[in-house]
C-alpha cells in the first residue's frame, strides 16, 4: 500500500501537536514506518497550526502531497477550509463544529462585519468522499472535560484509518496528562460513535455587517485647555497633541462615535455628532 | 515533546532529538547553543543526558567560542544554532577552520527555507564554502543521528570543524531512529601549539594551504559518502537533505545520487554519475549551490530552471519540476481552498508586551524593533514597530536613526531581555557613549519566550535547571552609564505610559525596563478570568487596541458598534483591559461556590 496521509489542523494552543504525537505513536505501535512533520515557532499561540502524519510500509516524504491526504482532521471550522487542498477526493474531512474567531477578524470599523466563513458543509461536501462535522467540544464537555475534544476528534479519525483500538489506547495513555487517561479513552470511543451534526443545528454567530454611520468631531478651542486626556482615550487615534502640545483632530473619518472624548472632557469642549447613516454596499469580505 | 520510545532499540525522534542522540552516542562532552527556531530543541534534548555538559550561551558566537575551547581542550564539542545564528558566530567560525580541532567539533546549523520563523532564508551551504569547512546534510531523522556521529569522526580525522546542516523539515519532522549505545571517548587534553592555535598573521599564513589540502581529501571522502540508487536513467538527480525524500516520493525509480556531504562537492564522483544518465538535474532547496559548481566544472546540469530558488521545496513543487522534465505525471488540478479567515500569530492573552507597545503607540514614536515574540507588535492592532532586522539591531539602529535627524517623532528601540543580553548590550554602550537622544524599552519577561521559554544569563537558572547567578539588567544599564532609568510593571497601564513618556522627554539615552514574567514560561499564568457586563459595554473598542486574543466581538450592537466579549478559557486575569475600560464594564468573573 502507498503511504497513508493525515493532516491535523487547528489553532495554536489547541493541541494539534499532541494529537499528532498520539497518531504517530499509534501508527508506530502498528509496526508501520512513520514520519510526522509540523511547523511551529512563530505560530505558538493563536496562529494556524498544521501537522502532517504519514505511515505505511515505506514512507519517503514527511510532508503530505496536495490532494492525497486520507483524512483531514480540523479542531475548528475555518482551519478545515484552509487545508482542504491537501485532502484527496477519496478522503474524509473530520471537523469539530466549533468556531474560533481570530481577534484580527474584528477590525472592520466601516461595516463591523467579521469575515468568518459560514459553517456550511455544502461548501466542501462535493470535493471529498466523507464529511463528518461532529460536536466534539459538546461531547467532551458532556463527558466532563472540554479539553478532551481532541480525543473525540481522533476517535472519529480512527474510523477512516487501519490502526486498531489497542494501539490508539496505548498511544493516548502515553501522551495525555496523567490522571486523564481514562477520560480521554472514553472521549476517543465517543468520537468513534459520534454522528454528524447538521450545520443548521450550530447557530451562526450573527456577525453580519451592520449599517455604517459617520461622525463629526467638533472641538471648541476657546474652552479646550489642551490637557491631553482625549487623545489618550480615543480608540481610533482620531485626536492627537501636536508638537506645540495643542489638540488636533487628525483623522475624523476614523471616528466610530464612541464619545469617550466627549464624555471624559473636563471642559465640555468636544462634541460628537452623528452624520447620516451611509449605505454599505456588499457584505463582509 | 518527549521522546517516543516503543522498543528499547528504536524511537520516533524529531531531527533535533536525533541529532542530540547522535551527539550523545558519539561521546560528546560539551555542548553550547543559543535558542533559535528551528534548532532550539537540540540542546534541550542533549541536556537530558547527564554525561554531557550542555549549556545555553549568551549568543551563538559565545556558543561556538565555548565549543572551540572545549575542542582544543581535547573534548568532543558541539554547538547548535539557527541559520542566522551563524552570522553572529561567523568571526570565530571562519578562523576555527584554520585552527582545526582537538576533540571533534560539530556545529549544527538549522536553516529555515520558507521562513516559517525567521527574518531571511540564507543558505548555510555557502558558509561551508566561505569557511572551507565540510558540511553534512541528513535527509531524515535516522540520517540526522548517523550524520552527527559521522561528523565527529570526520572532524577528528581531517582536523576540521564540521557543519551539520538541518532545515525546518529535518529538525521538526519525526521519524524512526535505531538507538545505539554511547561510545565513551577520552578527553585528549590540551596540547600547546601556538603555530596552530594562535592566529597571528605569520602563523595563519602557514595554515591556509593546510586547509586547502584538507579540502581536496574531504572532496574525495564526500564522493565515498554519496549513495547511488534507481534504474530510470532518463534523468539523473543530484540531491541532498529533505529534497531527496521528495524525489523518492514522486519518482521512486529515478537514478539519484544522494550526497551525504554536500561540501566540499565531490565533483569527480558526480562526473562519473553523469556518464550513466541521459541528463543531469540538481534538486536543491534555496541557492543553486551544487548546480553552479557543476556548471563551473564543465558539467551540463539543470536545476533552478525547474525548481524554485525561494521558499521550501515540497513533493508538489518537485513533481512540477520532474513533470516539466518529462519523468513524472503532472499534478492533477486541485481546487483552491474555500475562502476562509486569515489567522496570523498573536501575542498571548495577558502578554506583558502589550501595554509597552500600546503606550508607545499612544505617545507616537519611530520604533526600531528586534527579534522576539514582541515582533508581533508590528501587526495590527498595535502596529507599533518600524524596523526588525537582526538580534540586537534595534538599539544601534535607534542610535543611527536619532543621529540622522530624519525622524519627526522621538526614537524608541524595543528589545527583549534575552535579545538585549545576546546582542543589545554593546549597542547600548555605543548609544550612551555617543549620547544618542533615544529611548530603549527593554521588555524583560525573564525568559527567551519566542523559542518556547528557555533560560538565559538573566534568569538565574541554567539549562540543566540549576540555580545560577543572574545578570542584574537595571544595574547593567547603570554600569554602562544610563542616567535616566525607569523600571515599571507593564501590568500597571498608567505607570508604564508615564514612564515611557518621561523617558522619551529626556534628552539623551534613556531606558525603560518593563519587568513582568512571561505568561507562558517558566510558569503558565492563569488567574481569575474577567468578563464583560454586556449592558455596561459601550462598544468603544478601547480594549481591542491591546490586541489580546481573548477579546472578540459579539453579535450585540451599541450605537452601531459591536460590543466585545472575553473568552474565559483564554483569559489569564491580567486586568489590562479592565484598567482601560472607561465604563468599567470588564470585571472579574463571579466565583461560584
Amino acid at each position: 500500500m502507498s503511504a497513508r496521509g493525515v493532516v491535523l489542523a487547528g489553532v495554536g494552543g489547541q493541541g494539534v501537536v499532541l494529537a499528532s504525537a498520539v497518531l504517530a505513536e499509534a501508527a508506530l505501535r502498528s509496526d508501520f514506518e512513520v514520519k510526522q512533520s509540523e511547523v511551529h515557532g512563530m505560530a505558538q499561540r493563536g496562529g494556524a497550526v498544521v501537522s502532517h502524519i504519514r505511515y505505511g510500509e515505506t514512507v519517503a516524504s514527511p510532508v503530505v502531497p496536495l490532494a492525497s491526504a486520507d483524512v483531514l482532521a480540523a479542531f475548528e471550522w475555518a482551519e478545515a477550509l484552509r487545508w482542504m487542498p491537501y485532502l484527496a477526493p477519496r478522503g474524509a474531512l473530520v471537523v469539530d463544529a466549533r468556531r474560533i474567531v481570530p481577534p484580527g477578524a474584528c477590525k472592520d470599523h466601516r461595516t463591523w462585519g467579521v469575515p468568518y466563513p459560514a459553517m456550511d458543509t455544502a461548501t466542501v461536501a462535493h470535493r471529498v468522499a466523507d464529511v463528518l462535522l461532529i460536536d466534539a467540544s459538546g461531547i467532551a464537555a458532556s463527558l466532563g472535560n472540554p479539553k478532551t475534544a481532541n480525543s473525540v476528534v481522533m476517535g472519529a479519525v480512527s474510523r477512516f484509518l487501519d490502526i486498531d483500538d489497542v494501539a490508539w489506547e496505548k498511544a493516548i495513555t502515553r501522551f495525555v496528562p496523567p490522571g486523564t487517561e481514562e477520560l480521554n479513552i472514553a472521549a476517543f470511543h465517543a468520537g468513534q460513535e459520534a454522528g454528524s451534526v447538521r450545520p443548521e443545528a450550530i447557530p451562526d454567530l450573527g456577525l453580519d455587517p451592520i449599517q455604517q454611520r459617520s461622525y463629526r468631531i467638533e472641538v471648541d478651542h476657546s474652552w479646550c485647555k489642551d490637557c491631553g486626556i482625549c487623545p489618550t482615550v480615543c480608540p481610533e487615534f482620531c485626536l492627537a497633541m501636536d508638537h506645540a502640545h495643542r489638540l488636533v483632530v487628525v483623522d475624523e473619518a476614523a471616528c466610530i462615535g464612541c464619545r469617550l472624548c466627549e464624555a471624559l472632557c473636563p471642559d465640555f469642549a468636544i462634541r460628537i455628532s452623528v452624520g447620516d447613516p451611509a449605505v454599505v454596499s456588499g457584505g463582509a469580505p | 515533546m518527549t521522546t517516543l520510545s516503543i522498543r528499547a532499540d528504536r524511537a520516533l525522534l524529531s531531527g533535533n532529538e536525533a541529532i542530540a542522540r547522535g551527539a550523545w552516542e558519539a561521546g560528546v562532552h560539551v555542548a553550547a547553543a543559543y535558542p533559535g527556531t528551528p534548532s532550539t530543541e537540540t540542546l534541550q534534548a542533549l541536556a537530558r543526558y547527564d554525561e554531557v555538559d550542555s549549556r545555553w550561551a549568551t549568543n551563538e558566537k559565545v556558543a561556538v567560542d565555548v565549543a572551540l575551547g572545549a575542542s582544543l581542550g581535547g573534548a568532543r564539542a558541539f554547538a547548535a544554532m539557527k541559520h542566522v545564528g551563524l552570522n553572529v558566530a561567523a568571526d570565530t567560525f571562519m578562523t576555527a577552520s584554520y585552527v582545526g580541532v582537538g576533540g571533534g567539533l560539530v556545529i549544527m546549523v538549522a536553516d529555515d527555507p520558507g521562513m516559517h520563523s525567521s527574518q531571511n532564508e540564507q543558505d548555510t551551504r555557502l558558509y561551508a564554502r566561505l569557511g572551507l569547512v565540510p558540511l553534512l546534510e541528513p535527509s531524515d531523522s535516522a540520517e540526522a543521528k548517523d550524520h552527527t556521529k559521522l561528523a565527529f569522526d570526520v572532524s577528528e580525522e581531517f582536523d576540521t570543524p564540521v557543519l551539520l546542516r538541518s532545515t525546518t523539515r529535518i529538525s521538526h519532522n519525526r521519524g524512526i531512529v535505531p538507538l545505539e549505545e554511547r561510545r565513551e571517548v577520552p578527553v585528549r587534553g590540551f596540547r600547546r601549539d601556538p603555530a596552530k592555535y594562535v592566529m597571528l598573521p605569520a602563523y595563519a599564513r602557514g595554515r591556509h594551504p593546510v586547509i586547502l589540502e584538507r579540502l581536496e581529501r574531504l572532496a574525495e571522502y564526500a564522493g565515498e559518502l554519496a549513495v547511488e540508487e534507481g534504474t530510470d536513467t532518463r534523468v539523473g538527480i543530484v540531491t541532498a537533505g529533505v529534497p531527496y525524500q521528495y524525489v523518492k516520493e514522486v519518482a521512486p525509480d529515478l537514478r539519484i545520487l544522494k550526497l551525504g556531504m554536500s561540501y566540499p562537492i565531490p565533483i569527480e564522483r558526480i562526473r562519473r554519475f553523469a556518464e550513466t544518465v541521459d541528463r543531469l538535474v540538481v534538486v536543491e532547496e534555496l541557492e543553486p549551490f551544487l548546480e553552479e559548481a557543476l556548471l563551473a566544472a564543465g558539467l551540463e546540469a539543470d536545476g533552478k530552471a525547474f525548481f524554485p530558488r525561494t521558499g521550501e521545496l515540497s513533493p508538489d513543487l518537485v513533481r512540477d519540476g520532474l513533470a516539466a522534465l518529462g519523468v513524472a505525471d503532472p499534478r492533477p488540478p486541485i481546487p483552491d481552498a474555500p475562502t476562509t479567515v486569515t489567522r496570523p500569530p498573536l501575542m498571548c492573552p495577558g502578554c506583558p508586551h502589550m501595554v509597552p507597545y500600546w503606550s508607545i503607540k499612544r505617545l507616537g514614536a519611530t520604533v526600531t524593533g528586534d527579534i522576539g515574540c514582541y515582533t508581533l507588535a508590528a501587526l495590527e492592532p498595535l502596529a507599533t514597530m518600524d524596523t526588525c532586522i537582526s538580534m540586537g539591531a534595534s538599539i544601534g539602529m535607534a542610535s543611527g536613526m536619532a543621529a540622522s535627524g530624519g525622524s519627526d517623532e522621538p526614537v524608541v528601540a524595543t528589545i527583549g531581555d534575552s535579545t538585549f543580553l545576546h546582542g543589545g548590550v554593546p549597542a547600548l554602550m555605543e548609544a550612551v557613549y555617543n549620547d544618542a537622544d533615544m529611548t530603549v524599552v527593554i521588555l524583560d519577561n525573564g525568559t527567551t519566550a519566542m523559542t518556547g521559554g528557555q533560560e538565559h544569563p538573566g534568569t538565574g537558572t541554567t539549562l540543566a535547571g540549576e540555580k545560577a547567578r543572574a545578570v542584574d539588567i537595571p544595574a547593567l544599564c547603570t554600569a554602562v552609564g544610563v542616567e535616566d532609568l525607569h523600571v515599571v510593571d507593564p501590568y500597571d497601564v498608567s505607570a508604564t505610559l508615564r514612564a515611557i513618556e518621561q523617558a522619551m522627554a529626556y534628552r539623551g539615552t534613556s531606558v525603560v525596563i518593563t519587568h513582568r514574567p512571561c505568561v507562558e514560561a517558566p510558569l503558565r499564568v492563569k488567574d481569575r478570568p474577567f468578563e464583560v457586563i454586556p449592558d455596561n459595554c459601550t462598544a468603544c473598542q478601547l480594549c481591542m487596541n491591546l490586541g489580546c486574543p481573548a477579546i472578540v466581538w459579539t453579535d450585540e450592537v451599541f450605537e452601531g458598534r459591536r460590543k466585545v466579549t472575553i473568552d474565559a478559557a483564554m483569559c489569564t486575569g491580567c486586568t489590562l483591559c479592565a484598567q482601560l475600560c472607561p465604563p468599567r464594564a470588564i470585571v472579574p468573573v463571579e466565583v461560584h461556590p
